[in-house]
């Protein structure tokens, strides 16, 4: 879905998921070099890191899927 | 120092870390942005009410389910499951599922075709200004105390995780709805629904997947549910993982109700009438572009809706199997929201039932996840209230405003009221969040609801559509009828808890139980009302009733589209899927 400018909701989704993939990603690398003290249960399991991973790839591809200037040249190829 | 952080207390489950922080700031920049960036796309009340009827079917489709996913879906539902075992799933799956897909196959010709705005809209067209008033207005009282609820479950996770003082996180949370939903109206509350959806999934997902892993698996599950509920004296511990093998009698579950009160309380009755007529979320399926994308839509939903129970079912089930107290060791036994607010409760530590999926996050989420985790219940809040004021500001200004109290208002002024609307609804709904808080269970509150003001609606909703012969007073008095009745029993039990036995027909039927049975007699007597009455007065002509009622309504020609594209392929396939989920489940 359009807004009636050349923002897809889908690149909105795509940039919050990247964001925060990239974050709890960088997170979970972080706690892998320097451990904390608290841990959750499952720690070892290092979830931060995969599912952070999983964000990022899946938030990279609707980024770039939808990216206005794709967006832009669509639009121009269907007028 | 951070004001976020002058506000924590020292008896919370967790401290927020500053990646958490990021990660919930950066959503709420986010959500305004996209407020901001519509704002100048709802500049008419076809845009700002409707979103311009242009969303595609995946857009309406994730909207029409996130506008229920509210964080009282998230905390409620995990809460209950936690209370009832398993057979909370049944509000998504019977309790949802074959409504959606009536909505998607059968209704929504009806509302597509007469371009109603609303509900209510229909209520008039079909019988007269009386019904649309009455449903209005018990409408708009419903919205105004389901936003409060909300609001109520987003305090309740900010307090018990972050510890957080409740009026702030009201305060703060509600503006920013009420921000981006005064200035992009419909279509930002349903581009940020469709955000919300995608958050919400990434930030509960992670609970059932690690609460498996350490538990064993599914079966691994049932037996420690079966152990330590055993080693607790609790009635029928099997009962917990099966979701029909209990039915048969009311004292086999812990809910205290038999199949029927399940399958036409809750799936024939509560659930049709949600999923069908409550505005709040056919709202957002009528803003579909055409009539295949708004057939559609309801599919697509009912798709992901069957799937919620893993990310709301699962945590509850996972926190009667693995929750330990971590000062004893013991097993933790979650209670009450009464007993667990109360002063003696508060001093022994106690944990409410809506609690589970909090505590259930900060068990297995660090930092980062953490924040995603809060982040998903945040957006759970604003997806639950924008879908709320947005129902309430539309119905408000077309069957209220526009209908009772200024007949010739101009578009520009609907706008405009639309805007004021949505800032009188939150101040309104704040308000609101205070009433709750003393309820057992939020969703049995809520449900209560439900089975004053959705049950006879549908019943009046689906007799106007399927009965030609169905009058204006018919369905005025019916739904009068339904509601006062529905009213009557909830008063009858509070002020005699005996009447029990003869409205939920078992001494031993919990809340649930109760609305569920409500639910199925006052939508009984709207229907006799609505036939008697219509029987004994003069029908409308078929040409008044053309594009409004089954068999008066020529249905439109929907392009050749290959199986694939079919709303009644994916249909069949959700069905059959829903089926199979029973089974294994029984």
């Amino acid at each position: 879905m359009k807004s009636g400018g050349s923002l897809s909701i889908w690149f909105f989704i795509g940039v919050s998921l990247a964001v925060n993939g990239a974050v709890i990603f960088g997170t979970g690398i972080y706690e892998l070099v320097s451990p904390p003290e608290n841990r959750v249960v499952l720690y070892n399991l290092h979830a931060n890191v995969w599912w952070g991973g999983i964000l990022l790839i899946l938030g990279l591809f609707f980024s770039l899927r939808f990216s206005p200037a794709r967006e832009r040249a669509r639009m121009t190829g269907n007028s | 120092m951070n004001p976020a952080l002058l506000v924590l207390s020292s008896s919370t489950l967790v401290h927020l870390s500053p990646v958490d922080l990021v990660i919930i700031v950066f959503y709420f920049a986010l959500v305004l942005a996209i407020g901001l960036y519509l704002k100048e796309q709802a500049n008419t009340g076809e845009d700002f009410f409707m979103a311009g009827r242009e969303m595609t079917a995946w857009v309406a489709g994730l909207a029409f389910l996130s506008a229920n996913l509210g964080s009282l879906e998230l905390m409620g539902w995990a809460g209950n499951s936690y209370k009832y075992g398993i057979l909370a799933a049944h509000w998504y799956w019977i309790g949802a599922i074959p409504a959606m897909l009536f909505l998607a196959l059968v209704m929504m010709p009806f509302y597509h075709i007469c371009k109603t705005h609303s509900v209510p809209g229909y209520l008039k067209l079909r019988f007269g200004p009386g019904a649309q008033a009455l449903s209005s207005i018990s409408f708009a009282f419903m919205t105004v105390l389901m936003s409060g609820i909300n609001m109520y479950a987003m305090a309740v996770v900010m307090r018990v995780v972050l510890g957080w003082d409740i009026n702030v996180s009201i305060l703060i949370s509600s503006v920013t709805v009420m921000i981006y939903v005064a200035l992009g109206g419909l279509r930002s509350a349903i581009f940020n629904e469709v955000l919300q959806f995608f958050l919400i999934w990434a930030g509960a997902l992670l609970i059932p997947i690690l609460g498996l892993v350490e538990a064993g698996g599914w079966s691994g599950l049932k037996a420690k549910i079966l152990q330590n509920l055993t080693e607790q004296h609790v009635a029928n511990p099997g009962a917990y993982t099966h979701a029909w093998s209990t039915l048969g009698n009311f004292t086999d579950n812990p809910m205290g109700i038999n199949w029927v009160g399940i399958v036409f309380g809750l799936g024939a009755v509560i659930s049709m009438g949600y999923w069908t007529t409550d505005f709040l979320v056919v709202q957002r399926v009528l803003a579909a572009k055409d009539l295949r994308s708004a057939k559609l839509a309801p599919i697509i939903g009912a798709a992901f809706k069957m799937m919620v129970p893993f990310i709301v079912i699962l945590p509850g089930l996972l926190g009667l199997a693995l929750l330990r107290d971590p000062r004893t060791g013991s097993l933790l036994r979650l209670v009450p929201a009464d007993l667990a607010w109360s002063t003696a409760g508060q001093a022994q530590g106690l944990h409410g039932y809506d609690e589970v999926l909090p505590l259930m996050l900060a068990r297995y989420c660090g930092p980062g996840l953490l924040g995603l985790g809060i982040t998903a219940l945040i957006a759970g809040f604003m997806s639950g209230m924008a879908g709320n004021v947005s129902a309430f500001t539309t119905v408000w200004t077309y069957d209220i405003y526009g209908a009772l109290i200024n007949k010739n208002a101009s578009d520009g002024s609907k706008v405009r009221m639309g805007r004021w609307c949505t800032v009188i609804g939150v101040i309104i709904s704040i308000g609101t969040a205070y009433l709750v808080m003393n309820a057992q269970s939020i969703m049995d509150y809520v449900q209560a609801l439900f089975s004053f003001f959705i049950a006879p609606l549908f019943g009046t909703v689906i007799l106007g559509m399927l009965w030609k012969r169905a009058t204006a007073a018919g369905g005025f008095w019916g739904l009068l009828a339904g509601t006062m009745s529905s009213v009557g029993m909830y008063v009858w039990v509070k002020l005699n808890p005996d009447a029990v036995k003869y409205v939920a027909l078992s001494m031993q039927a919990q809340d649930q139980a109760q609305n569920m049975f409500r639910a199925l007699w006052c939508w009984l007597i709207c229907v006799i009302v609505t036939v008697v009455v219509s029987l004994l007065t003069k029908p409308k002509t078929d040409a008044e009733l053309a594009n409004l009622v089954y068999g008066l309504t020529p249905i439109p020609h929907e392009e050749k589209v290959s199986m694939f594209h079919s709303p009644v392929f994916w249909g069949v396939i959700v069905a059959v899927v829903f089926v199979i989920l029973q089974i294994i489940f029984w």
